[in-house]
Order: structure tokens, then C-alpha cells, then sequence
């Protein structure tokens, strides 16, 4: 196969990469069709090393950062609330109603598909800026600051943001996975 | 400092992304010797990194 079928062949994955974040078909074809095109005016630049698939990944990685701060400048407003849905696991003096349990075995957890599948959907059912946030953090390894300007929210709400994410995440994992 | 659950949980949250305070290290500390669902947690928060940097690699 020559480079142009070998990266287009890297489609579907690419745009479930960037659907997962961007959670919007558009924004997410739209990302993906400049990360091709990049990605083949580049080719040169390509020329062999490393893997193709993390290559081009590396190219949507900014392609994805470009359109969220596009998103977030456009409509900084968007609401998805602020406040804490989470204090409804702690008391009145913030003491857990139920308090988490050791996890059993989660190194091993990450060897296999199915958890990777579990976690897949309870990253699909966070709330699309709640994701976002997120996986700009983690994923993408932005700094708070960075994450706070490319959603075009207080840096407050980027924290509350990533709180949100992380114990919504292990709730769901808890859930899907741990608690069987 | 005496830290509640929730406060705590907050901490552990932030600390991935900032350096805490030693005030706020320190009463973490204490916290985390006597409550066992937030040693849980403590296990729990970082490893959503690894799931999620093993999730985009395969």
C-alpha cells in the first residue's frame, strides 16, 4: 500500500479518537479530514519513523486543542452547570455516606478489552465539557491554565471540571467493573 | 488543619494537576493514616491516568 491508502486507512480510528472528544461528527470529520491532508503534505517529514497510526494521532492531537479553543471561544457561555453534584456523596460534615473500596486487581484490569470497552463508556457518558476538560488534562497533558482558556471557563470551574470527571469516572468504573 | 472527606477528596483531585501546599500535603497526610475510603480513593484517582493512557494506545 502506498502512504495515502496507509493513512486512510487510519480513518475510523482517527475519528473515533476525535468523536470521543470533540463529541460533535462535524467538528470531529472536520478535525480528522485536516489531520489527512496534514498529514500528507507532510509525508516527507513522516518518512518512516515511528509508527504511522501514533504519527498522524500526534497531528489530530492538535487538530482536536485548535478546535476546542475555536468552540470555546465562540460560545464561552455554554451551559452545563457548575455546581457540585458530588456533595451528595458526603454528609453534612462532609463525612462519606459510602465510603470507596479498595479496587481488587486494577493493573490487571488494564490488560483486558473489556475494561477498556467499560471504560470507553463512561468516558461517552460524561458530560461533553466535563470530557473535554478532562482528557485535555489527561490525555493531552495541557496545564490547568491552558484548559481554562481553550474552554473559555474560570479557573474554578476547570477545577470543579476535573473533580467532576475523576470521581464520575471511578463511580462508573466502580459500577461497570469493580463492583462485580 | 483538619481535613473532612470531602475536602480531602478535592485535594486529591487537585494534586494531580498542582503541587499542593505543604499545609495542604501535611493534612492530606494525617487524613489519609485514618480514612480508609479516601486510601481507597488515593489508589484510585491516578490510576485513571494509566487506564487512560493504556485505552489510547491499544
Amino acid at each position: 500500500m502506498g502512504f495515502r491508502e496507509d493513512l486512510e486507512a487510519l480513518r475510523p480510528y482517527l475519528l473515533r479518537y476525535a468523536s470521543l472528544q470533540l463529541r460533535n461528527r462535524d467538528a470531529a470529520e472536520d478535525a480528522v479530514q485536516e489531520t489527512l491532508l496534514a498529514a500528507l503534505a507532510a509525508e516527507a517529514g513522516f518518512a518512516g519513523r515511528s509508527n504511522l497510526r501514533t504519527w498522524a494521532t500526534g497531528i489530530l492531537k492538535h487538530k482536536i486543542v485548535d478546535a476546542i479553543r475555536r468552540a470555546g471561544r465562540e460560545r464561552p457561555l455554554e451551559g452545563e452547570d457548575t455546581s457540585d453534584d458530588f456533595d451528595a456523596l458526603f454528609d453534612e460534615r462532609g463525612h462519606w455516606h459510602e465510603h470507596p473500596e479498595p479496587w481488587a486487581d486494577p493493573d490487571g484490569a488494564l490488560q483486558q478489552k473489556e475494561f477498556l470497552a467499560a471504560l470507553e463508556r463512561c468516558l461517552e457518558a460524561l458530560p461533553p465539557r466535563t470530557a473535554r476538560a478532562f482528557l485535555l488534562r489527561e490525555h493531552m497533558g495541557l496545564e490547568t491554565d491552558e484548559i481554562c482558556k481553550a474552554l473559555g471557563v474560570t479557573s474554578t470551574h476547570c477545577w470543579v471540571l476535573l473533580y467532576r470527571a475523576r470521581m464520575a469516572l471511578r463511580a462508573c468504573l466502580e459500577k461497570s467493573w469493580f463492583g462485580k | 488543619m483538619n481535613l473532612s472527606c470531602k475536602e480531602a477528596t478535592r485535594l486529591l483531585s487537585r494534586r494531580e494537576d498542582q503541587r499542593l501546599s505543604l499545609a495542604e500535603r501535611a493534612a492530606l497526610r494525617v487524613h489519609l493514616a485514618i480514612c480508609r475510603g479516601c486510601r481507597a480513593l488515593s489508589e484510585q484517582i491516578p490510576f485513571l491516568r494509566r487506564a487512560l493512557s493504556r485505552y489510547f494506545e491499544s
